[in-house]
């Protein structure tokens, strides 16, 4: 992702030249692909997670671009040499920057972007039962006017 | 000189539209009638000058005049006369023409059926509405004037971008902002209802089927889109969370929220001012979603040509729309009290339940999306959010949607019992835990996401055909199956439009755990299995499309010996804009897809093949047709036919 800056300064010329990215979706080569499917299967998981870094929306496992297949053979070769999938994220993550990571760990700061959405379902759960009790509080005391209504319903 | 008056119409348009702002508005204020019967007609001619001056730009399209600029850079004379036509809006300058158009067809819509409508809520929905033409139309002859000459026409056109030249996509903008726009009408209802402050179930009654067509038109749009992107970018997927994606996927969150919260309005008189803020937070993500598709601001595989000065046009935009509702809201929410009262355990409280887990969605949706920029503005970090953390993070709420869906349709309204509804459920209940079971036990190994899918589905899909069957009586099968012809339509609509939800929900985890996955090199002859079928690769050759040359493959599937089908995968190069584009050739069946893709030719000869079988893709297309269509036939119901105008009951659809 380009400085915001940079985006309201003028638009760079790639932007148009965008859409040649996304097109012919050739992502992962025959070539590189390991013999063994487990460590291949490993690989594949781990490069969904990997953002192409000069590719703005995509995966490494998507693109097409030079440096995501670069990418994918890191990868394939940090299997090889006996690396767990953390220690292969942690390489790349190493080299090319956090942004890579299309799945931010909930920790630090993410933590916010993680906790956002229960935090609100709770807000929401805790403003609905406030109002819910408010609500139903007069009608203890309204109990005739409540029958008068039911009986309203229960005729029509 | 077609196009110099097609800008002219366009000019006046937006005079039509500062009058229908504000003489009505003014009027209502003061109980005049001449002013407020002035929005009418001036919606009416609003939508004549837009159309002429659409009619105008598509003209020039049509006969491809090279002297505009977004036909030289949106068009070419060779190109097929429907991507002429579809190139109108294939641009950013075309599709504010067509985003206003639209908005002056919603305008003159109310004026026509709004026949029922007291004068005065008319008058302000009307100005309201002449207010965003407002600022759209100034926004679109200010930054983005489509009838811009060039001294120096150039001979043809730089061609429209081929991956948009396609039947899918020609007709998925049209669509969305069919929806975006449609949801100004619910907010141009709240702002109304909060100056007139007054908020009762007649206003419920008027404003849900604006949102009803709004959510119909964003369903089939997000659908188009999504069939689009699955068939055309050629590596089977079908959603990708971009951000382009997510800003369609906001305002139908919160339009499925605010058409359930219009329901309790119009039946129960309550959650008024829960309802009004939620009408006005959907229309504000239309606008958020065109300013994170036009300003460019996050950035986004779709990539549209966009610039600065737009994004701050429309973020002003945004800001003053959305702050001065949120205001109005702040000081007048206060007079909607509510009348009707509901226990914890009703219908009333499910809906609430359903709007709380789809408003948080949305949010988590927004998050998500923004949480990059927020990363750059505010704490100067890289950050990515992708595909894992939309799945990790939104999924739960759908889930917990579809889990109380079918208790909370069978609840009665205002106090019910869960044990009631559940005793009803029993036999659903069953049916889709045994069916999860047996899928589970068929697959043998794979990850439980297919099996918990099909579990989920089939309880929203068999929990809203009980709904249906439970409302026929307690008769003998005879009378309640002639009972069931004769509920109304919205009782089918609701069915319907759940089972649609249910049958996408089995789809979505089905091509998530049961897809197949083959990448290999094939050589000319070869023959390679793809699960239970084999692949053979015939030939490869080179022929000529009209504005394109294509590397044509032609691949023979079989099942067992017994032909499948015979497949042509391309490669297509479209030389005027220079750009390759991989046409995957699908052969589509009810319960799975097979998918080719050709690749690049080997250097140890050979083609690179990528075959895929999708299980259930139809599925996903077909449940969101069958929310659409629930959505129909709930907006054909009755109530809205008697209540969208007494004088015009046979027409009074609207926006059809």
């Amino acid at each position: 992702m380009r400085g915001l800056r940079a985006w309201w300064g003028g638009t760079p010329p790639y932007v148009v030249a965008l859409f040649l990215m996304v097109t012919p979706v050739w992502a992962v080569q025959p070539d590189e692909m390991l013999a063994d499917p487990a460590l291949e299967a490993r690989a594949r998981a781990i490069s969904h997670d990997i953002r192409c870094p000069v590719c703005q929306g995509e995966t490494i496992d998507d693109s097409n671009a030079p440096i995501a297949r670069d990418l994918r053979i890191i990868i394939r070769e940090r299997l090889v040499a006996g690396d767990t999938d953390a220690e292969v994220v942690d390489y790349i993550v190493a080299r090319y920057g956090e942004g890579v990571l299309f799945n931010p760990p909930a920790k630090g700061v993410n933590l916010v972007l993680w906790l956002a959405g229960p935090a609100l379902l709770l807000a929401g759960v805790a403003v609905a039962v406030t109002a819910g009790r408010r609500r139903m509080a007069p009608e203890v005391s309204l109990t005739a006017e409540e029958e008068a209504r039911l009986k309203e319903i229960l005729k029509e | 000189m077609i196009v110099e008056l097609g800008h002219f119409a366009l000019i006046l348009a937006l005079m039509v539209a500062v009058v229908q702002a504000t003489l009505p508005m003014w009027g209502a204020h003061v109980g005049d009638q001449r002013l407020m019967a002035l929005a009418g007609p001036a919606a009416g001619l609003q939508l004549l000058l837009i159309g002429a001056s659409f009619a105008a730009l598509t003209w020039a399209f049509v006969v491809s005049d090279f002297s505009l600029a977004v036909v030289v850079s949106n068009s070419h004379t060779l190109k097929p006369m429907l991507y002429k036509v579809s190139g109108v809006w294939g641009n950013h300058e075309g599709s504010l023409l067509l985003w206003v158009l639209i908005l002056a067809i919603y305008g003159a819509a109310v004026a026509a059926f709004g026949g029922g409508l007291p004068v005065r809520l008319k008058a302000r929905v009307l100005a309201v509405q002449g207010l965003i033409g407002v600022a759209f139309m100034a926004f679109l002859l200010i930054t983005s004037n489509p009838f811009w000459r060039l001294a120096m026409p150039p001979l043809d056109g730089e061609d429209l971008n081929p991956l948009l030249q396609d039947p899918g996509l020609a007709f998925h903008p049209p669509f969305l902002y069919l929806g975006y726009v449609g949801l100004s009408m619910a907010f141009s209802f709240a702002v109304a209802a909060l100056i007139e402050g007054r908020v009762d179930a007649a206003w419920g009654r008027w404003v849900r089927p604006w949102t009803l067509a709004a959510w119909i038109f964003l369903t089939i749009g997000i659908a188009l889109g999504s069939w689009w992107a699955y068939y055309e970018l050629g590596w089977g997927g079908f959603w990708f969370w971009d951000p382009v994606e997510n800003a369609s996927f906001m305002p139908w969150l919160l339009a499925a929220a605010l058409l359930h919260s219009s329901i309790v309005v119009e039946k129960r008189e309550s959650l008024k001012a829960w309802t009004i803020l939620l009408a006005i937070m959907a229309f504000g993500f239309s606008l958020i979603g065109t300013f994170i598709v036009r300003s460019g601001v996050i950035t986004s595989v779709h990539a549209f040509a966009n610039d600065p000065e737009r994004g701050i046009f429309i973020l002003m935009i945004l800001g003053f729309f959305t702050g001065g509702a949120l205001m109005l809201f702040a000081a007048r929410a206060g007079v909607m009290e509510a009348r009707g009262i509901f226990a914890m355990v009703s219908r009333e409280s499910a809906l609430v339940a359903n709007n709380i887990l789809l408003s948080v969605a949305a949010f988590v949706v927004f998050i998500g999306t923004i949480w990059p920029l927020v990363g750059q503005m505010l704490l100067g970090r890289d950050l990515s959010v992708g595909e894992p953390f939309f799945n990790a993070a939104f999924t739960p709420f759908m889930v917990a949607l579809a889990l109380i869906l079918p208790v909370g349709a069978m609840l009665a309204w205002k106090r019910g019992s869960i044990g009631r509804s559940v005793r009803g459920l029993l036999p659903v209940l069953v049916l889709a835990v045994a069916l999860g079971c047996l899928a589970f036990a068929l697959q043998s190994g794979q990850s439980a996401l297919g099996p918990i899918g099909l579990a989920l589905g089939a309880w929203v899909v068999f929990g809203a055909l009980a709904d249906l069957w439970a409302r026929t009586g307690r008769e003998d099968v005879g009378a309640r199956l002639s009972r069931l012809t004769r509920l109304p339509r919205a009782d089918w609509g609701k069915a319907t439009a759940h089972l649609g939800l249910g049958v996408t929900i089995f789809a979505v985890a089905a091509m998530h755990s049961w897809k197949v996955e083959d990448i290999r090199v094939v050589q000319v002859g070869e023959t390679f299995p793809l699960g239970a079928y084999e692949v053979r690769l015939d030939k490869v050759e080179d022929v000529e499309g009209p504005n394109y040359t294509s590397t044509m493959g032609t691949m023979t599937v079989t099942k067992g010996g017994a032909l499948v089908a015979v497949l042509n995968p391309e490669k297509r190069i479209y030389p005027v804009a220079g750009m390759p584009t991989t046409e995957a050739a699908i052969d589509f069946g009810f319960t799975r897809d097979l998918y080719l893709v050709l690749g690049d030719k080997q250097k140890g000869g050979g083609w690179a093949v990528r075959s895929y079988i999708e299980p259930f893709a139809n599925w996903l297309w077909g449940g969101a047709l069958l929310m659409a269509f629930g959505g129909v036939l709930s907006l054909s119901d009755r109530r809205y036919r008697v209540a969208a105008g007494a004088r015009r009951a046979a027409v009074g659809v609207p926006a059809e």
